[in-house]
This record gives structure tokens, C-alpha cells and sequence, in this order.
């Protein structure tokens, strides 16, 4: 469904990802693991378009969209969930969903605000809070529920379970679980092995910017050398 | 009471173009981050084009019509100027895109002037509301009136259009992160594009709607335009009702201060604002602005080390030049040379607080104009001897800097800009209106240089030894620890103040240093000119310095320097044309295309690009 062929990507001058190369099947949830400044949001955004790869190509559904402006990548049905969160904090939530809020696409669920609400029940309770009255559990859940307006195809989140509470990285795994049962594709950049083995069917692991490794957590069980080496276990 | 209640009616109604056109100011704002220097033109040209209409359509349908349409085809000529010019500029650094703003009122000025003629023109009395009503026996005139009406309507629509629709979400969530907002698929360039259309809309339609009480002529684009600044920031940058609260604030008592106390005219609102700023650093109904939030930052600067020997061989060759221009150029040649070195230091002054400590003063000239009025003043009132008057001129501007400084360093970015510029406008009419003492708009003449320096060449050898001579002292305090703590408060001044630097102080230091420096230039100024008017201190001088810092690359010293020297030299060859404004304005939006870094990054960047210059020796 997606994928990177040779991809490098520079911010300035700065050489960031080295000739990448990863793909996404249609279905799974893929789990892009590394260290602090591997590369995992550049890859991201390289994605995205937001980072453009100065040379290699992008494929999304057979569409090489490299060099696309971000917002066409979106409505081609990537959806992207920025690590920072980025929600728009002088917005309601209401607001905020209705900035993502996109046309549905053939083939990718139809996601309403009150199918949001039953995955999110706090954003439910506090639809007419503003973005920056929230927790950061609940930005977080708000940023997915954001994109998810956009009915993607595939969603690119970027370390979900960063920086937020472990009952809620717990509720964090159980949803990505049921959208990968409603048949979202997801690409998953994260640090913590223990999370991305509950929730993904693979493992692409990256360190400055090269891929190290690409298979599943069966694999990667039998090569403890690569945890050690790539990981921060 | 009765003639109070008209009065301030009369305010009323003067708000309604005030916040029409201060409101579509404070969205582009609000929305793009571009102080539109433009504005005020949008806001002439509604008026010319709601003129014409006016001509060909009749009656009172024919004049609301005219209105509309106006506004309208300013919207479109405002959607013109955000893809043609703006567009390609988004990605500089914050406030650079005013330098091209500045460069679209250039042309916009001559295409009115070839377009309708240098006449003022009247504007219609509208048809079925050319009476008086009688409001408690005074008269009040019916159009007032029904301005009166229509602000809130206007006001209501704006806000119903921002909060409540779709649109609305969309242009408020790009005011905040707008690379995010493109990331959900939101296509962000044509929402930028609306909000110009419609804020050129709402300038146009304040020009067509203010017709009737006051015309139109070929000045009102800037006269109008310290006033919508004012207003949009005593309302807090973004916010409509503070914009509509500050417009009717300004017009009330801009009527009252023209009936009972004549002289204030010229800066009450400039006073209400400094009042309001003081107190309120981000406006009525504004919210605290921070610096960088909205991605606008650029690329990381490079090192910052003393210039290479490639460098110093350039630049000593060029001052030997400059040394013999005497022995082989003209009087002429001299003269245009000695305008140029004081307009370089006077830039590069700017630059000092602008690029190294990131205070956007929008008032520089009050320090220029002001050192040269100190020396001027000195010699023709006090009888001062012309060295003293002139070794005193920085000090005198050393001291207003000091004095405005310690009022304005409180606030930041564009509320800094505004304060600064508020202050100049003081001291311009406080010059402009103290008749007695400064000669007012007549200025002060005969100030000449001692008779040693009386010769063209003495005096070109002056400016050459204390402009060189101030540029290089600003250049090296660059790199003395003082320069490092101003990089540091700019760039990050939390960590500045954790390691122990008081941000705040070496900010206005800096200030104070660079209105002297400023002084200086003025003091080259007056004894080279023999004489000094207000327009030195105006609004348009402080521009000047802004559009050639900005212009030639705010990042290094030479920029200022480069662009100075480049602005002068264009300016003398193209004012021999009569429509040279409209190409001045051409080429500034050109440069700002082509080298978004500025005359000197650009041409670095190309060097390395072009292996001609290895990035090493720049940076060395
Ligand atoms: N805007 C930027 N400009 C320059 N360098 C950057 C920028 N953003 C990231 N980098 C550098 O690129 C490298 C990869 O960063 P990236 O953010 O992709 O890492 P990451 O794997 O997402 O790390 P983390 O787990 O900390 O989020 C790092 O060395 C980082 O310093
Ligand atoms: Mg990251």
C-alpha cells in the first residue's frame, strides 16, 4: 500500500535518512522503531510530504506522490498524527475535528463525530473545551481523533504513547487494535519495543536513518543482538 | 450636552471606514503573519475605483453598488498581490514579506497616479441621504448616520463568518499552525489567498465608503496607514472587536481633540496607544504573542566569526577607492557618495538592534532625525560651535533612545515595532507644531559646517572617517561579549537570563547604542545639508532604514551596508523618471523574490552554490 524506495531526506544540510527503503502492507499496523533521532519522525514526514526526499520515490496506493504539497498526500488518504500532538489549542474540540474533517474516500471507513466520541468518550465529555484546557492523554486522543475526520486510508502515528500516562498508553493499544480491526492500515513510529509488540504485526527498525531490520517480532526474538545494538531496551 | 452627543456621533461615523479597513488589516494579520504595509493602499484605490463606479452608476442603488464593487475588485487586486508577490515569500523569516508590501505601495502609487491624474477628487453626496437629521437641535447629516448603522452589521458578519463557519475554524486553526492544517488536506494557499481577498475587500470598501465625507487624493494611503496600525494594535493584533472598539475609541476622541485641544491632533492616537501598550502589552483584546510560534523562524543562522582575509581585502580595497574618490570623481560624485556613507550607517545602526538583537524599531528615524535637530538647534539657538553640536548630536539622540527605549523593551515583535513607531511620531510633531523653537515645517537652515570643514572634499573626508568609522565600531561591539548577550536575549532569552545574562538591560543598552550611532548619522546629516525639516524624523525615513536592512540581508552587518548603498545609488538614477516609484517598486519586490536572504545571503548562497566561494572562507 505504501511504500519507500531509496528515500533520502536533509534538513539544510543535514543528510537525515540514508537510501531508506520500507513498505506497508494494506491491513497491517507496522511498527517503525529507533532510537532518540533515528529518524522515525523524518521518515514520517518524509511520508508526508512535509520533509521532501531530495532524491528516491514515495508510493501511496501506486501513486508515486513525492514532492506533493502535504495537503494533497492527505486527501490521497494519508493521515498523519504529528508527535508534538499540534492541536489547535484556541479551537474546541468540536473545532478541531472539524479542521480534519475531510470527504470520505471509497474504500476507507466514515468516520462521524459520534463514532469518535464512542472510541473517545473524554473528548465526548469535553467537546466544547478548548485545546488547551486538556490533558495530554486527552490531546493526545484528540489528535487522532482529528485525523481520523479525514477518514485516512492509512495513519501515520508518531510516538502515541510519548510522554502520556500508562492506563492510557494501555487504552492507546486497545484503539489502534480496533481501527486496525475496522481495517485501517497503520504506520506506528515508537521507542517502546513492549507497546509496539502488543499492537503491531512488524517490525522496521532504523538508526541514522538506514534500515537495520524489517520482520516480524518473531525474528527480531531471535536476533537479541539487533535489540541490543538498535534499541534502547 | 447636545453638541457633546453630535460630536460624538460624528466620531461614530468616522469609525466606520477606520475599522473597515483596520479589520482587514488585522485579518491578513491575524491569518498570514504579513504586516501588509499595502493596507493603506488598497484602501486608495477602493476609493478612486468606488469614484468611478460612482460616475457611471446613479442614484442610491447606483452609490451602495459602487461601494460593493469597489470593494470587490480590491479584493481581487488584493488575491493579485498575495499570489504574484506574496506567495513565493511565505517560507522567509517573519516580518521580511513587509519589505515587498512596501514594495506593491510603490507601484500601487504610480498606477493610481496614471490611472486618475495627480487631482483630488470630491465624492458624491449620496443620493437619499444628502439632509440633516436634528438630534437634540444639532444637526447631524444622514449619512452619519446610516455609517452609524452599518458598522455592527459589518462587525457581526465578520465575527459570524470567523467563529462560526467553517471557514472560520479553518482560517483560526491556520493562524495557529498552519503546516498542520495542510497536513489534514486543508489546501492552506487558497485559504490564505481568501483571507487577502477579504481583507483587500474590506480596505476597498472603506476607501469607497468614506467617499462621501472625505474623497479621495494620492496621499491617503499612507495617511491612513499609521492610523489602521494604531488601531489594530491598540485592539490587539487579530481581535475584530478590539479593532472595532479601538476605531471608535480613535474617532471620538480625534473629534473632541480636534475642537477643544487643536494641537493634539497630530499624535493623540499615537498617545492613546503608547497608554494602552503600557499598560496593556498586547492590546485591548489581543493575546500574548510569541515569538517563532508560527514556524516562521528560518533556516539556523551560521557561525558568527570576524571576516576572513578575502573579506578585508575587499573591503580595504574599497575604502582605498573610496579614500581617492576626491583625486577622480566630481563635487557630484562626492556629494552623492557622502548621502550614501550617512544613509549606511544610519541602516546599519538599525540593523544592530534589528538583526542581532531582534527588535523590529519601527521608529529608527526618531533617532536620526532627532540627533541632527539636536546639533541644529545647538548651533542656531545656543550659538554652540559647529564640532561641539555635533559631538553632542549622538549624545542627544543617546538620551531619547534611552528614555523611549526604557518604555518600549517591555513589549516584543509587532507591539515593540508599533510602540517604537509611536514615539517617532511624537517627536516628529512635537517638532513639526514647536514653531518657535524649530522652525516647524519650515525646519531649520543655515546650519553649516566651521569653515576647515566648509569644502566638499573636507567634509566628504569627515563623513567618510566617522561613517566608516561608526560602521566598523558597530561591526566590532558585534563581537565583543555585549554583542553575544544581544544574540543571546534574541534567541532564546530564557536561557540568556539562566546563565546570567539580564536580557531586558542589554536590550535597551543595545538600543540606546544604536540610536546614538543613528545620532551620529544625523549630525553627518545636517552640516552636510545645511539644513533639517521634519521629514527626517518621518514615518517614511524609519521605512527607509527597514526596507534596506531587510533588504540587503538582515543576517549580517553588510547587508545593512550593501543595501544602503544599493537603495541610494538606484534611488538617484531612478527619480530622473517620472514613474519611478512604480519601478522602484517593481525591483524591490524582485529582489524580495529572487533573494528571500536578502541582497548579501542571496549572493553568498549563489557563491557557494557555484563553488565560487567555499563555505568555509565565508564563514572564517
Ligand atoms: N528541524 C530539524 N533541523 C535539523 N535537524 C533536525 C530537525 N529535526 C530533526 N533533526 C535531526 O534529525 C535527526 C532525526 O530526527 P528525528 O526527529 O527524525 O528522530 P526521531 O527518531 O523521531 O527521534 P525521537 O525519538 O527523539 O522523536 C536527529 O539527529 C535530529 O537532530
Ligand atoms: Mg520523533
Amino acid at each position: 500500500m505504501l511504500e519507500c524506495k531509496n528515500i533520502n531526506s536533509f534538513y539544510g544540510k543535514a543528510h537525515i535518512l540514508n537510501d531508506l527503503c520500507m513498505s506497508v502492507d494494506a491491513g497491517t499496523v507496522v511498527s517503525l522503531l529507533g532510537r532518540n533521532g533515528a529518524g522515525k519522525t523524518t521518515t514520517i514526514k518524509s511520508i508526508m510530504q512535509m520533509v521532501v526526499p531530495k532524491t528516491g520515490q514515495v508510493t501511496f496506493l501506486d501513486r508515486d506522490i513525492t514532492g506533493w504539497p502535504p495537503h494533497k498526500v492527505a486527501r490521497m488518504g494519508l493521515g498523519y498524527v504529528p508527535e508534538e500532538r499540534r492541536i489547535f489549542t484556541d479551537l474546541t474540540i468540536l473545532e478541531n475535528l472539524e479542521v480534519g474533517r475531510q470527504p470520505a474516500r471509497d474504500g476507507s471507513i466514515e468516520w462521524t463525530i459520534e463514532m469518535l466520541f464512542e472510541i473517545f468518550p473524554n473528548l465526548k465529555e469535553r467537546r466544547n473545551n478548548r485545546g488547551k484546557e486538556l490533558s495530554g492523554g486527552e490531546q493526545q486522543m484528540l489528535t487522532i481523533a482529528r485525523t481520523l475526520m479525514g477518514n485516512p486510508k492509512l495513519l501515520l502515528l508518531d510516538e502515541p504513547s510519548e510522554g502520556i500516562a500508562p492506563v492510557i498508553v494501555e487504552q492507546m493499544a486497545e484503539t489502534i487494535l480496533n481501527l486496525k480491526a475496522q481495517g485501517v492500515t497503520v504506520l506506528i513510529s515508537e521507542q517502546n519495543l513492549h507497546f509496539a509488540r502488543i499492537v503491531a504485526d512488524r517490525a522496521v527498525i532504523i538508526e541514522s536513518g538506514s534500515l537495520k531490520f524489517d520482520g516480524t517480532f518473531l525474528d527480531l526474538d531471535a536476533q537479541p543482538e539487533i535489540q541490543g545494538a538498535y534499541l534502547s531496551v | 450636552m447636545s453638541l457633546l452627543i453630535a460630536q460624538f456621533l460624528t466620531g461614530l461615523a468616522n469609525a466606520a471606514a477606520l475599522f473597515l479597513v483596520a479589520s482587514g488589516l488585522s485579518l491578513i494579520f491575524g491569518v498570514t503573519r504579513i504586516v501588509n504595509f499595502a493596507h493603506g493602499s488598497f484602501y486608495m484605490l477602493g476609493a478612486f475605483i468606488g469614484y468611478s463606479l460612482m460616475q457611471v452608476l446613479p442614484g442610491f442603488f447606483g452609490f451602495w453598488s459602487s461601494v460593493l464593487l469597489a470593494g470587490i475588485a480590491v479584493g481581487l487586486i488584493g488575491v493579485i498581490v498575495e499570489m504574484f508577490v506574496l506567495r513565493p515569500i511565505y517560507k522567509a523569516p517573519e516580518l521580511f514579506q513587509l519589505v515587498a508590501t512596501f514594495g506593491v505601495i510603490l507601484v500601487i502609487q504610480d498606477l493610481t497616479l496614471m490611472t486618475w491624474g495627480a487631482v483630488d477628487v470630491l465624492g458624491p453626496r449620496v443620493p437619499g441621504l444628502k439632509g440633516v437629521v436634528r438630534i437634540l437641535g444639532e444637526p447631524v447629516p444622514q449619512y452619519d448616520l446610516a455609517l452609524i448603522a452599518i458598522t455592527p452589521f459589518v462587525l457581526f458578519a465578520l465575527w459570524y463568518l470567523i467563529t462560526k463557519t467553517r471557514v472560520g475554524i479553518l482560517v483560526r486553526a491556520a493562524t495557529q499552525d498552519r503546516e498542520m492544517v495542510g497536513a489534514l488536506g486543508v489546501n492552506q494557499a487558497w485559504l490564505f489567498t481568501g483571507v487577502f481577498f477579504l481583507g483587500a475587500a474590506l480596505a476597498g470598501l472603506g476607501g469607497a465608503i468614506q467617499l462621501p465625507k472625505g474623497g479621495a487624493d494620492l496621499l491617503m494611503d499612507f495617511n491612513i496607514l499609521a492610523a489602521i496600525f494604531v488601531v489594530v494594535v491598540i485592539g490587539g493584533m487579530g481581535s475584530l472587536p478590539g479593532a472595532y472598539l479601538a476605531a471608535v475609541l480613535i474617532s471620538v476622541l480625534n473629534v473632541f481633540g480636534v475642537s477643544y485641544i487643536p494641537q493634539s491632533t497630530l499624535v493623540l492616537m499615537f498617545v492613546v496607544m503608547a497608554v494602552v501598550l503600557m499598560v496593556k502589552p498586547f492590546g485591548l483584546l489581543g493575546r500574548e504573542e510569541v515569538a517563532g510560534e508560527h514556524g516562521q523562524v528560518g533556516e539556523p543562522e551560521r557561525p558568527f566569526k570576524p571576516a576572513g582575509k578575502k573579506g578585508r581585502i575587499i573591503v580595504a580595497a574599497l575604502l582605498l577607492l573610496l579614500a581617492l574618490l576626491p583625486v577622480f570623481g566630481s563635487s557630484f560624485a562626492m556629494v552623492l557618495v557622502t548621502d550614501i556613507i550617512i544613509f549606511c550607517l544610519f541602516a546599519a545602526s538599525l540593523h544592530f538592534i534589528l538583526g542581532l538583537g531582534g527588535l523590529v524599531s519601527f521608529g529608527h528615524a526618531a533617532y536620526f532625525g532627532g540627533g541632527a535637530y539636536v546639533a541644529a538647534l545647538l548651533v542656531s539657538s545656543a550659538g554652540t560651535p559647529m564640532e561641539l553640536a555635533f559631538l553632542l548630536a549622538p549624545l542627544g539622540a543617546c538620551l531619547a533612545a534611552v528614555i523611549i527605549g526604557w518604555l518600549c523593551i517591555r513589549l516584543t515583535g509587532v507591539y515593540f515595532a508599533m510602540l517604537t513607531m509611536a514615539f517617532a511620531q511624537l517627536l516628529w510633531s512635537l517638532v513639526y507644531q514647536w514653531d518657535e523653537f524649530t522652525g516647524g515645517d519650515d525646519g531649520l537652515v543655515d546650519i553649516w559646517p566651521s569653515p576647515w570643514l566648509a569644502e566638499t572634499e573636507a567634509y566628504y573626508y569627515l563623513t567618510l572617517i566617522v561613517g566608516v568609522g561608526g560602521i566598523i565600531l558597530l561591526r566590532h561591539t558585534a563581537h565583543t561579549p555585549f554583542g553575544y548577550a544581544l544574540r543571546a536575549s534574541r534567541d532564546s532569552s530564557r536561557q540568556a537570563e539562566a546563565t546570567g545574562i539580564h536580557t531586558k538591560r542589554v536590550q535597551w543598552a543595545a538600543f540606546a547604542f544604536a540610536g546614538s550611532m543613528a545620532g551620529l548619522a544625523g549630525a553627518l546629516f545636517v552640516f552636510s545639508k545645511g539644513s533639517i525639516f521634519p521629514t527626517e524624523l518621518e514615518i517614511a525615513r524609519s521605512f527607509d532604514a527597514l526596507i534596506v536592512v531587510f533588504l540587503g540581508g538582515v543576517k549580517t552587518l553588510s547587508g545593512a551596508v550593501v543595501g544602503g548603498a544599493t537603495l541610494e545609488l538606484v534611488k538617484d538614477y531612478l527619480t530622473r523618471f517620472e514613474y519611478w516609484r512604480l519601478i522602484l517598486g517593481v525591483l524591490i519586490i524582485v529582489i524580495v523574490i529572487l533573494a528571500p536572504d536578502g541582497i548579501v545571503g542571496s549572493l553568498r548562497k549563489l557563491g557557494e552554490r557555484t563553488g565560487l566561494l567555499r563555505e568555509a572562507e565565508v564563514s572564517k
